[in-house]
């Protein structure tokens, strides 16, 4: 409850502190989505989700088809089927870098017939989003039978943590989820791809987000927009406008918003427990592109090979919104939006406040890549770090009310007995703390090593 | 970290932790900056009015306090952390905090304590428990109880001198306004108080320098308004409670509570040391209430006629126990640890 909420001229759902970065939308924002022209070479990885690897089942030089089953959901717990996003022969299997800076084993796909471009003959993004989807395919669609399409059509959330979506949806007696809340909140500055994706194909986001609910038993759906995507909110609002239970909530533009420990205290005033799930408040929050995906999965047999990311920044020629197959390198797509300036210093997988710095960019395109951020210098914060003057920053910007400075000098002397009191697994790592620390300390690296070494002392 | 200028074929990338994109507004040395140009007005204002002697104690205090930071830090093999600014703030705030006619190896003394051993001595640059220009005020006034409570009327305050030229009085010695409340029942009037052209230290002595200046401090949140807006509101709780009790005759009034002594230099200036103050929103009001309570408590019953000095470094004191119990809970709740059910966390709602 902040002082415009009193007197009444911000009624704007909100949650408590943040930031508010300076945006840097506009250089993507009214661009159309393109289509990446089809690479020659695709690498898909068989981790691109939280969980277990999936299991390789393509053979070297088999020919597969754009959307044929390469990598089987492993068995074991938590994981996602992953499929050739382009037509091609199986190359050997090899170890590629990922985004995040982990690695993983790939399938690399070499396209069959160089020069030709499917793309051409049958445009993908008509495929998988455009169109009319039918009230009646909607209306005969069963709960189990979404659930298994979404499952085998390998499904993860698109807004970042790749967390298995069938799962997520999965309900149980014990357990119901009352409300679908889809997150359009696309907080991370300079990304766009959501915000085209509700302007260009708000069917798609509306058909897939209904077809979730029915899979878990949803009353009504909540699909939140902030409101510097006016567009977008308006589109959805025209393609929802007749069903009942679907509501549009317009939220306010802050950093994180899109984080779902605070879109959801914002929409619903009710707190995810810290050690707790949405679930646990009988909600279950996806994105919206994962959303259109759902759409594409069930209603038109579409397996998730293809995602839109946003490639922008001061450091890159031409950004562009891309609809590009999975699998595709850092390198081919910035090369897709005529390359890089001279002055590029960081290639980021994701936006600035939470995206992972790629040095090497034969890393591909996953399906929790939105967007690629390539940063000039000009764009990089050029501030000395100092000593930590206590100024209290930290704890008036942490969203989850954290006290940041505590937890990263106790994990820096190396007390992580200290850390966990100051609640260092909490922490969302969204970066609000050291965008506005004047000493420019490192937080969140200090929280992240943290909780590696937390994890190597349980696991001993 | 140079890039070739076909960079995409031999990419020389840097690594980076995120965020990549931090506040511009947001830095240390703009933090000081912002200090040192709010104190111009306050600087300005007491070489206006003591001419001479703010002068002399001001360049000596920022002379010293430079020298021994230099020296310091040559001492600990550190970089040289003059740039920062904290130096030159902390001597500018010991010199505004002085009386005009303290001789010059007494402030000298105090800008050596203040920065040696106010700041240096716990390791710099937001190791210091104590704010250190009262840590170097508070040195003084143990070392010279005398010269540190004698007080001069304003160079600028016209005397009925009775023909004597203006130089030739070059201090008019005269009592606080505080202390003449206190100790002789005469009150000041408030537009004296305002102005500053009353007895006091170099800084304290005009409300409306010390408060444009500290606007402009709290605009640019290199002070948080809780704060001030504690100390402010306890002093004012205190005020009124005491013409309540004691009667409008015998009162010294609210408005002239505020703008005597150093209160306001206090509040909007001295509390604000981000370094020496607690860390959360709730942690800082309850700082703001308690060095307000205390000053209060001392210029009604103690022997003091002011105590802003004495209420800051207790309030120094106090403030880890503060951090400790104003820390935040997290929104949902604490995490839960399963394997140390006897941890400190556990009245939560988990």
């Amino acid at each position: 409850m902040n002082w415009r909420t009193i007197f009444g001229l911000n009624v704007l759902p909100d949650f408590a502190r943040g930031v508010h970065p300076p945006e840097h939308k506009s250089r993507t924002r009214d661009l159309p989505i393109e289509t990446l022209t089809e690479p020659e070479v695709v690498t898909i990885p068989l981790l691109q989700h939280a969980g277990a690897a999936a299991e390789c089942v393509a053979q070297p030089r088999q020919q597969v088809t754009a959307g044929e089953l390469v990598g089987r959901r492993s068995a074991s717990g938590i994981s996602a089927n992953v499929h050739a996003s382009i037509a091609g022969v199986v190359q050997a299997v090899t170890a590629v870098p990922l985004p995040n800076g982990r690695r993983s084993l790939a399938v690399p796909i070499r396209r069959l017939a160089p020069g030709e471009d499917s793309n051409a003959v049958a445009p993908v993004a008509d495929r998988l989003f455009g169109g009319v989807w039918a009230e009646s395919d909607i209306a005969v669609a069963r709960p189990l039978d979404i659930l298994h399409a979404v499952a085998d059509a390998g499904i993860v959330g698109m807004g970042g943590a790749a967390f298995p979506t069938d799962l997520k949806l999965r309900t149980t007696p014990e357990r119901p989820i009352e409300t679908l809340l889809v997150n359009g909140c696309e907080c991370e500055p300079f990304l766009t791809a959501d915000d085209r994706l509700m302007r260009e194909y708000p069917a798609a986001v509306v058909t897939g987000a209904r077809l979730a609910q029915k899979a878990c038993g949803a009353r009504q759906i909540v699909l939140a927009v902030e409101n510097n995507k006016p567009e977008a909110a308006a589109a959805l609002l025209a393609a929802s406008g007749q069903f009942a239970g679907f509501r549009i909530t317009v939220v306010s533009t802050k950093y994180p918003m899109g984080g779902e420990r605070q879109l959801i205290p914002a929409v619903f005033r009710r707190e995810v427990p810290t050690s707790g799930l949405p679930l646990d408040l009988g909600i279950a929050v996806i994105n919206v592109a994962t959303a259109a995906a759902i759409a594409g999965a069930v209603l038109r047999g579409q397996a998730m090979t293809h995602r839109i990311v946003t490639v922008t920044g001061g450091g890159v020629r031409s950004p562009k919104n891309l609809l590009v197959p999975i699998g595709t390198s850092f390198q081919t797509v910035i090369e897709g939006c005529g390359g890089v300036v001279t002055d590029a210093r960081r290639v980021l997988a994701g936006g600035p406040m939470m995206g992972f710095t790629v040095t090497d960019l034969t890393a591909p395109v996953t399906k929790g890549t939105g967007g690629i951020t390539v940063l000039s210098a000009a764009e990089i914060d050029s501030a000395e770090q100092t000593a930590c003057i206590r100024c209290g920053r930290c704890l008036d910007t942490c969203p989850l009310g954290l006290a940041p400075t505590r937890i990263a000098h106790a994990v820096k002397f190396g007390d992580l007995a200290l850390a966990q009191q100051n609640h260092l697994a909490a922490c969302c790592e969204c970066g609000c703390c050291a965008y506005e620390c004047p000493a420019r300390i490192p937080l969140v690296q200090y929280i992240r090593a943290g909780k590696v070494e937390l994890a190597q002392s349980a696991s001993e | 970290m140079t890039l070739s200028p076909e960079p995409i074929d031999r990419p020389q990338l840097a690594a980076a932790t995120a965020p990549h994109l931090m506040d511009a507004g947001s830095t240390t040395r703009r933090m000081m900056g912002d200090v040192l140009l709010a104190l111009l007005p306050v600087v300005a204002t007491s070489i206006w009015l003591f001419r001479g002697n703010a002068v002399r104690v001001t360049l000596l205090s920022v002379g010293v306090a430079l020298l021994t930071e230099a020296a310091v830090c040559r001492m600990r093999r550190r970089k040289l952390s003059l740039p920062d600014g904290s130096a030159l703030i902390t001597a500018l705030l010991l010199a505004m905090s002085l009386p005009p006619e303290l001789p010059s190896f007494s402030v000298c003394l105090g800008a050596f304590v203040a920065v040696a051993l106010g700041k240096q001595a716990f390791g710099g640059l937001g190791q210091n428990l104590f704010n250190p220009a009262m840590v170097g005020r508070a040195f003084l006034m143990a070392c010279f109880p005398a010269a540190m409570t004698q007080w001069t009327l304003p160079v600028s305050t016209p005397v009925a001198t009775d023909g004597v030229a203006d130089s030739a009085v070059d201090a008019v010695s005269a009592a606080t306004p505080l202390a003449a409340a206190k100790f002789s029942h005469q009150f000041t009037d408030l537009e004296s108080l305002l102005t500053g052209n009353v007895a006091g230290s170099l800084g304290e002595t005009s409300a409306i320098a010390i408060v444009l200046g500290g606007l402009w401090l709290l605009l640019r949140r290199a002070g948080d308004w809780r704060l001030t807006l504690g100390m402010l509101g306890a002093v004012s709780i205190g005020a009124v409670a005491e013409l309540l009790l004691r009667g409008r005759e015998a009162g010294f009034g609210w408005l002239s509570h505020l703008s005597s002594g150093g209160v306001l230099l206090g509040a909007f200036f001295i509390v604000t040391d981000p370094v020496t103050t607690p860390l959360s929103a709730r942690g800082r009001w309850c700082f703001g209430l308690f060095v307000g309570i205390i000053v209060m408590v001392i210029r009604l019953f103690a022997g003091y006629p002011e105590g802003v000095m004495f209420a800051v470094l207790l309030g120094n004191a106090v403030t880890p126990l503060i951090n400790r119990w104003t820390l935040p809970t997290p929104v949902g709740g604490p995490v839960v640890l399963p394997r140390q059910p006897t941890s400190e966390e556990g009245e939560a709602d988990a």
